[in-house]
């Protein structure tokens, strides 16, 4: 037994990672029954036999063995962590027993949603410039990576987004009308115009509402997981964000809390090249973000975020394994943000046009996927024109009707504070309302439901 | 972040004048252009979709900036916006201040508000640099470089994210000198953060938090009213020998111009500045909030014949009670405005005071114009904001009180 964990332990060493020998024996024991979510009370399992006959390290904080040799551990053991993926940027599938083989139905519906994103963010990206909305945030060049960590997912996972995960609601079936509901903040609004635009949310999807501050969903994501765990209902949570984001100390509470705690749950980090401005190597100077998870205890991967089918395949084993297992999940997207950070971003000031051009070009997941219909024949230029036509009909009349409609009632700002209305903020509403009437024509009542 | 700024506000943006060399332009030669046309196009396509949109009125500002007088006192003076001025005060450090480090979110190519716009190139990235991206590691490394002998001027991309650093602030910032017996200290500490409404910035982008740091000793909170004031101020936070929070109006970066000094000086902290004299009613305002002040005193001149003493707080901790509390026994009405929720808010805390101080000397209650209980919403903004009505209206109930 020691020598067997001996030997699994040079391994690890030997690949730089720290994965704990136990967690394996946990995992094995787990996955012979995947269906019972066993519930631990953290920690006494895991603990070694206290031994002090044995000339081997006693220390409670890690289990290792000496050595006399005075050697530091080097930040990359090996030369990066690969980037697994499926298809080739022609989109020809390089290994065939990773091809998820997915009907031809199930990829035009990729296809589709992918496109259909990209659609609706060039014509609301081009509304925020009329000034018909305040702001928005384009997908461009991720699309890959919200289609096929979505699809990899049951209905009923719960989602913690970051806000550049559109993709992920629209493959879920989230209606255009309620995309632009939101971003016009009109009466349709399920957050009842009260954020600004790209921060949605829906119950009946299992899309919890996005929130501006950074990495605060990462140790939230793990909370709902672990309730989800206690109520063995076979459901997982996945917890979308950023490279940038994953350096606010939100972010190691949440990969702490998920691997101590034992949630089902998907780190799924978007590492699009940049926070704002702010490039990878002014981020962080480990091998990403999937290095870190050998270093809370986490099963890590890095995968392709520009094919499509490595997402889904990741995420796909993720989440099996989170749920069967009890274990948190962490992937890595490497991807590149196309788009400008949001509409009040001129990326042109810190990163090059070729670099862009490079991604858009050469190395997009929408021509990526594209190029693997064409070979198998299920699309062509007709199919194509046809499409785009039908898509930017869609969205185009999605965003009349919600250009149209009014703004929520001016009653829902003071509702949602608590669960109930307080007499302070009702006496407040009604002093509000007093004055509007005595000053009505200073405010621009008629863009109101009444 | 959903960060908001460049050609968030045309109407501000217009007022640029001689900023305009220091913008990038909106539209970048990159590929989202075919893009843009692509979007150009497709509403083109659309007629039915050039009839008015039932957006809000985001570009009507809610207020008047009220440029302050041409300063004679500190040599030349530059036409800037106010974040030129904030751009020049750090110049200014930098150059004089050999220990001195600017660093925060996206600083480098010049901050998401332009307000470190080439200070990088002429100082060296040793000296302005991003940091990755967490604010509880910026204020922290910020404390740690002035314990260390350096001048730290850290920025927090918008006030609305400082919470992440509020144990740093609260629990170490302020108490730094205190509990080390005065042995260590992080004086030279100045945490920069925008502040304050937008007009479409809802929860994330429009917060107000001083009254948060009020309620904590040790440190100073700052907020500058224009271009020249927050050149003034931010230059006596970082001389200042305590660590100091210095939040910038963010709606006024553009739209408030004045001709700023371009050498250095200083406008002493905890004192606050009689903008107008007056006999009938005090109203005390900060920030942004100062120009609807401003407006709201012409008019009730103008409609009621009342004469409002306006004064600006500038510095909400420690604040000048006594600059208030004179005006207050001279008029005998006080009126406090901000944007931030009126419970808990800073108002109560000089409405407090001044109680406390001028009891005999009211002629009305106190009355506090703010921002209601909620959380600050998107797209009901202009019925959230204290804005000239409102305290207008004020105004007028304490006259005939």
């Amino acid at each position: 037994m020691i020598l067997k964990m001996a030997a699994v332990r040079r391994m690890m060493k030997l690949y730089g990672l720290g994965f704990h020998a136990i967690r394996q024996q946990t995992s094995l024991r787990a996955s012979r029954v995947p269906q019972q979510r066993a519930f631990h009370v953290n920690g006494a399992q895991r603990q070694q036999p206290f031994d002090s006959s044995v000339e081997k390290p006693q220390f409670p904080g890690a289990s290792a063995e000496f050595v006399d040799q005075l050697e530091f551990i080097k930040p990359n053991v090996i030369s990066g962590i690969p980037i697994y993926r499926v298809m080739d940027r022609q989109g020809q599938i390089i290994r065939p027993t990773e091809d998820p083989q997915l009907s031809k139905d199930t990829v035009l519906n990729f296809y589709q949603k992918m496109t259909l994103l990209n659609t609706m963010d060039r014509i609301l990206y081009e509304s925020q410039r009329q000034g018909r909305i305040s702001f928005y945030m384009t997908n461009y060049g991720e699309e890959g990576t919200h289609i096929g960590s979505a699809a990899a997912l049951n209905p009923n996972d719960l989602v913690f987004g970051q806000y550049r995960e559109a993709g992920v609601l629209m493959f879920r079936g989230f209606p255009l009308d309620l995309f632009m509901a939101q971003c016009y903040a009109n009466a349709d609004d399920l957050g009842k115009g009260r954020q600004m635009p790209v921060h949605y949310g829906s119950r009946d999807l299992n899309f919890v509402t996005i929130s501006s501050p950074l990495a605060t969903q990462l140790p939230q994501a793990a909370g709902a997981a672990y309730a989800l765990k206690r109520e063995n209902s076979n459901r997982a949570v996945i917890c979308y964000f950023g490279e940038g984001a994953a350096s606010e100390g939100d972010a190691h509470a949440g990969f702490n809390f998920a691997a101590t705690l034992e949630c089902p749950l998907i780190f799924f980090c978007r590492n699009n090249g940049y926070a704002i401005s702010t490039p990878t190597n002014e981020q962080y100077r480990g091998d990403g973000i999937a290095a870190r998870g050998p270093g809370y205890g986490m099963m890590s991967i890095r995968v392709d975020g520009n094919d499509v089918f490595a997402v889904y395949n990741a995420t796909k084993e993720a989440r099996r394994r989170a749920v069967a297992e009890n274990q948190p999940f962490l992937i890595e997207a490497m991807t590149y943000r196309i788009g400008h950070h949001s509409t009040s971003d001129d990326s042109s000031a810190y990163r090059s046009v070729d670099e862009v051009n490079y991604w858009d070009k050469q190395d997009h997941p929408i021509s990526r996927l594209r190029h693997y219909m064409t070979a198998h024949g299920w699309w062509g230029e007709d199919e194509e024109r046809a499409w785009r036509k039908q898509s930017r009909k869609l969205v185009m009349e999605a965003f009349e009707r919600a250009e149209r409609r009014l703004k929520p009632h001016p009653d829902l700002m003071f509702t949602d504070v608590y669960e109930e209305m307080n007499p302070g903020l009702q006496k407040q509403k009604e002093s509000m309302w007093r004055h509007i009437q005595q000053y009505k024509e200073h405010y621009p009542l008629d863009l109101y439901d009444k | 972040y959903a960060v908001i700024h460049r050609n968030s506000c045309p109407s501000v943006k217009a007022s640029l004048g001689a900023a305009t060399h220091f913008f990038q332009p909106i539209r970048s030669p990159l590929t989202s252009v075919s893009l843009v046309t692509f979007g150009v196009t497709l509403l083109k396509l659309f007629p039915s979709c050039t009839f008015k949109p039932k957006t809000q009125k985001r570009h009507a500002a809610h207020f008047t900036f009220h440029p302050d007088p041409v300063p004679t006192k500190y040599g030349s003076t530059m036409k800037m916006n106010l974040f030129q001025s904030v751009t020049s005060a750090l110049d200014n450090t930098l150059s004089s201040d050999p220990t001195a480090v600017i660093f925060g979110e996206d600083v480098a190519f010049g901050g998401v508000f332009r307000c470190t716009v080439g200070l990088r190139d002429k100082y060296g990235k040793d000296r302005v640099f991003n940091t990755p991206l967490c604010e509880q590691g910026i204020v922290g490394f910020g404390i740690g470089a002035a314990v260390g002998g350096a001048t730290a001027i850290a920025e927090i991309q918008f006030a609305d994210y400082i919470f992440p650093a509020f144990d740093q602030i609260v629990n170490e910032a302020a108490k730094y000198r205190y509990r080390s017996g005065n042995l260590y200290d992080c004086g030279n500490l100045t945490i920069r953060a925008p502040w304050g409404c937008v007009g479409h910035g809802s929860l994330y982008h429009s917060q107000s938090p001083e009254a948060f740091f009020a309620h904590c000793p040790g440190i100073k909170v700052v907020v500058p009213r224009g271009p020249i004031q927050a050149k003034g101020l931010l230059l006596s936070c970082i001389a200042d020998r305590n660590p100091c929070i210095f939040f910038e109006p963010k709606i006024l970066y553009r739209a408030a111009v004045e001709q700023v000094p371009t050498e250095p000086y200083l406008i002493p902290l905890s004192q606050a500045e009689v903008l107008q004299e007056g006999s009938d009613l005090t109203v005390v305002a900060w920030g942004t909030q100062v120009h609807v002040m401003r407006e709201v005193a012409a008019m009730a001149q103008e409609k009621l014949g009342v004469s409002c003493e306006v004064i600006d707080l500038q510095t909400i901790l420690p604040w000048d009670i006594e600059t208030v509390c004179k005006s207050v026994v001279k008029t005998g009405r006080l009126l406090i405005s901000h944007e931030a929720p009126v419970t808990g808010g800073f108002a109560a805390e000089i409405s407090s005071t001044v109680q406390e101080e001028c009891f005999l000397n009211l002629e009305a209650p106190i009355t506090r114009v703010c921002g209601y209980d909620t959380p600050f919403p998107h797209i009901f903004e202009p019925f959230y904001i204290p804005d000239k009505w409102k305290c207008f209206d004020a105004v007028k109930r304490m006259i005939n009180y």
